[in-house]
C-alpha cells in the first residue's frame, strides 16, 4: 500500500514537473518566435526598402518625407532604367551577363565534372596533389590575381570581349565547382556502379545509366553556385570589360554612382532589384540541396 | 562476363607496381578499395580543367612573382621593356607606412566582423533549431533573401539607407528616437563610421551562410547524447560547450577560416560604399589598396609585391583549413 502511494505521489509530481517544464518551454517558445519575426525583419528590410524605393516617383524619395510604403506608386524608375537613352542602357548589360555567365555556368560544369569524376572514381599518381591544388588555388585573392590576369588576357587580345571575360571565370570558378562536385560524386555509393557491372553493363555505361542520374540535383547546385558567383562578380569585370558596350550588370549598376550628387536613386534602387532578381529566384529554388551540398562537400564536417 | 578492367584479374595499373584490386593497408576507407587506377583515363579526364587552371591561374601566378620583382608602370603596359629591380618593390612597400596601416585596418576589420557574423550565426542556428515550423520557415526566407542579395547591390542599398539627408536610417533616428544629432549625419565621412556601415553591410551578407551551414550541421548531432546531457542536469550552454560545440568543430573551424578569408579579401562592398561617400585614402583595405596602387595608379610592379604578399598572408592563414580538409579527407 506505501509502495503504491509512494509510486503515484512520484507519477504527480512529475506530471507536475512536466507540465511546469511545458508551461516554461511554451513561454520560451513565443520569446523565439518574437525574436525570430524580428530577426526576419532586420533581414529583409534592406530587401524590401530596395523595391519600396525602386517603385517611388524619384522627386518624392528625395523630399522631405520617408515613404515607408510605395503611396505614389509608378513604374517610371524601371522604365528609366530599361529605355532611358541618356544613361547607359540596360538591355545589352543584361544580355553581356546573361551570356557570359550561362556560358560560364556550362563550360565550368563540364569540365568540373569530368574532374570531379576523375579524382572520385580513379586511383592514379599526383591525383592527391591534384586536389591540395585545388583546394589551394581558392585561397589566393581574386585582387592579387588581377594585374597579370589583366596583362594575360591583354596579350590574348581579349580585353572588352565576352569571351576573356567567360574564360576568366570559368577557371575563377572551377577550383570551388570541381571540390563540390567532388562531394556530391563520393555520396554516390561506387557499389551501386559495380552492381550494375555485375549484371552486364560496361564501366562507362553503368556510370551513365547508374551514377549519373543520381548526380542530377548536385550538378544543379553546382550549376547555381557557379551562376550566382559569375552573375555578381564585379572586380574582374571592371578591369577586363569598362567599355560601356561591354559592361555586365555589376559594372553597369557602379556607373549610376559615379556621377555623385545628382544620383538619381530610384532608378538604382531599379537595376539592383531587376539585378537581384534572377539570384534570388535561383536560391528559392535550390536553397535546400545547397546547403546540404555545402555541408556534405565543401565543409564535410 | 564483362572484359572491363573492373573483374579480379590482377591487372597492373598505370601507376607503377600497383595492383588495381590490391588492398591498401594504409587507406582506412573501404570505398578506397573500390576505385581503380583506370589506365590513362583519369589523366584524359583532368585535361579540360588542368589546362584552364594552368593558363589562368597558374601562368598568371608566375607572371604576378615577376611583375612584383620588376619596375612595371604604365610603359610597360603598353609595351616598353620592364627592367629587373628585384626585391626593391618589397622593400618599399615593407618600408611604407601606409601599408602597415591598410594591413593592420584590414587585419582589426576581418577580426571583428568574423568574430560577430560566427557569434550572431550560431545563435541564430540554434535559434532556428528551437522555433516552432512557420516561424524556422520565416526565418529561413529572410535569411536566404539576405545571403542572395548580391553585394553590390547589398552596398548600394545599405549605402541609400545611410544616405545623410534622404536615408531611412537617419530619419527613423531623428523623427522616431528624437535624436537629433543624426539630422542630416554624414556616415560615411568619418572612417568608424564607414566601417560600422561596411562591417554590417558584410556581416549581414555572410550571417545566412553561417547559420544554415552550422543548422545543417546541428541536425547531425546525436539526440540521445543532448538528452543524457539534459537528464545529468546540464544545462542549455553547458550542453552546448560539452556535447554540441566539440561534435561539430569540424565546422566551426571551416567555417571560420572561410570567413576570415573572405573578409580580409574583402573588395566589392568596400569599393562601391568608397564610391558613394567614403574617403578613399582613410579607408582601404588590402584589395582595395592593390588596386588603387596598381590598377588606378598604374604602379605595376609596386601593386604586384602588395598582392603577393596579401597571398601569402591569406596562404598562411588558410593553412589551418587545408591541412584539416586533408586529415578529415583521408587524403
Amino acid at each position: 500500500m506505501s509502495a503504491t502511494t509512494a509510486i503515484v505521489t512520484r507519477g504527480a509530481t512529475g506530471r507536475a514537473a512536466t507540465s511546469r517544464r511545458g508551461s516554461r518551454k511554451r513561454i520560451s517558445t513565443a520569446l523565439w518566435s518574437v525574436l525570430s519575426i524580428a530577426l526576419f525583419a532586420f533581414f529583409t528590410f534592406p530587401v524590401y526598402w530596395m523595391v519600396n524605393t525602386s517603385l517611388q516617383p524619384n522627386n518624392e524619395i528625395r523630399g522631405s518625407d520617408i515613404h515607408f510604403w510605395p503611396d505614389n506608386f509608378t513604374l517610371r524608375n524601371y522604365a528609366t532604367v530599361l529605355f532611358d537613352p541618356g544613361r547607359t542602357p540596360f538591355a545589352p548589360a543584361a544580355v553581356n551577363s546573361l551570356i557570359v555567365t550561362l556560358t560560364t555556368v556550362a563550360v565550368a560544369l563540364i569540365f568540373a565534372f569530368l574532374a570531379a569524376i576523375a579524382v572520385t572514381r580513379f586511383r592514379f599518381k599526383s591525383r592527391r596533389a591534384f586536389i591540395i591544388t585545388i583546394l589551394v588555388i581558392q585561397m589566393i585573392p581574386g585582387e592579387a590575381m588581377m594585374i597579370s590576369i589583366f596583362r594575360v588576357i591583354d596579350g590574348w587580345h581579349l580585353l572588352n570581349t565576352l569571351i576573356g571575360l567567360t574564360i576568366v571565370y570559368v577557371a575563377t570558378v572551377l577550383p570551388f565547382t570541381i571540390w563540390t562536385l567532388r562531394g556530391f560524386v563520393n555520396g554516390v555509393p561506387v557499389e551501386l556502379e559495380e552492381a550494375a557491372m555485375i549484371d552486364g553493363c560496361s564501366r562507362s555505361g553503368a556510370f551513365w545509366r547508374v551514377t549519373f542520374p543520381l548526380l542530377a540535383p548536385g550538378l544543379i547546385a553546382t550549376g547555381v553556385f557557379a551562376f550566382i558567383q559569375a552573375w555578381n562578380e564585379f572586380v574582374i569585370a571592371l578591369v577586363l570589360n569598362a567599355r560601356p558596350e561591354m559592361m555586365t550588370l555589376p559594372v553597369w549598376l557602379r556607373t549610376f554612382l559615379v556621377a555623385n550628387g545628382t544620383t538619381n536613386w530610384a532608378a538604382i534602387m531599379a537595376g539592383s532589384t531587376l539585378m537581384a532578381i534572377p539570384v534570388i529566384v535561383f536560391f528559392l529554388i535550390v536553397q535546400g540541396r545547397m546547403t546540404s551540398g555545402l555541408v556534405s562537400g565543401a565543409v564535410k564536417g | 562476363m564483362t572484359t572491363t578492367e573492373s573483374g579480379p584479374s590482377p591487372a597492373v595499373s598505370a601507376v607503377e607496381g600497383e595492383r588495381i584490386v590490391a588492398p591498401q593497408p594504409d587507406q582506412p576507407r573501404k570505398r578506397r578499395f573500390s576505385r581503380r587506377a583506370g589506365g590513362l583515363t583519369p589523366y584524359y579526364l583532368l585535361i579540360p580543367a588542368s589546362v584552364m587552371l594552368l593558363a589562368l591561374t597558374g601562368w598568371p601566378v608566375l607572371q604576378l612573382l615577376i611583375m612584383s620583382m620588376q619596375e612595371f608602370g604604365r610603359a610597360q603596359v603598353f609595351g616598353a621593356p620592364p627592367s629587373w629591380v628585384w626585391f626593391q618593390n618589397y622593400a618599399s612597400v615593407m618600408t611604407d607606412p601606409t601599408f602597415y596601416e591598410v594591413l593592420i585596418r584590414s587585419v582589426v576589420f576581418a577580426a571583428v566582423c568574423v568574430i560577430v557574423t560566427m557569434v550572431v550565426g550560431t545563435l541564430i542556428s540554434l535559434l532556428l533549431q528551437r522555433l516552432p515550423k512557420g516561424f524556422r520557415l520565416l526565418l529561413t526566407v529572410g535569411l536566404l533573401l539576405a545571403w542572395a542579395m548580391p553585394p553590390l547591390s547589398a552596398t548600394v542599398v545599405w549605402g541609400w539607407m545611410f544616405d545623410s539627408s534622404y536615408g531611412v536610417i537617419n530619419h527613423v533616428l531623428v523623427n522616431a528616437f528624437g535624436l537629433e544629432q543624426f539630422n542630416q549625419h554624414p556616415w560615411l565621412i568619418d572612417p568608424l563610421s564607414f566601417f560600422f556601415v561596411a562591417g554590417l553591410i558584410i556581416v549581414w551578407g555572410a550571417i545566412p551562410f553561417v547559420a544554415f551551414t552550422i543548422y545543417a550541421g546541428l541536425t547531425q548531432v546525436p539526440e540521445e547524447a543532448l538528452e543524457a546531457a539534459q537528464l545529468d542536469g546540464a544545462g542549455a550552454f553547458s550542453r552546448f560547450r560539452l556535447i554540441t560545440f566539440p561534435y561539430l568543430k569540424p565546422i566551426f573551424l571551416i567555417t571560420t577560416i572561410l570567413q576570415i578569408i573572405w573578409d580580409l579579401k574583402v573588395f566589392t562592398q568596400i569599393f562601391a560604399l568608397q564610391d558613394i561617400g567614403g574617403i578613399r585614402a582613410l579607408t582601404n583595405t588590402l584589395g582595395v589598396y592593390i588596386y588603387q596602387v596598381s590598377i588606378a595608379g598604374g604602379d605595376f610592379g609596386t601593386g604586384g609585391a602588395i598582392a603577393v604578399i596579401t597571398a601569402l598572408i591569406l596562404m598562411t592563414v588558410s593553412l589551418y583549413y587545408v591541412r584539416q580538409v586533408i586529415k578529415e579527407e583521408g587524403l
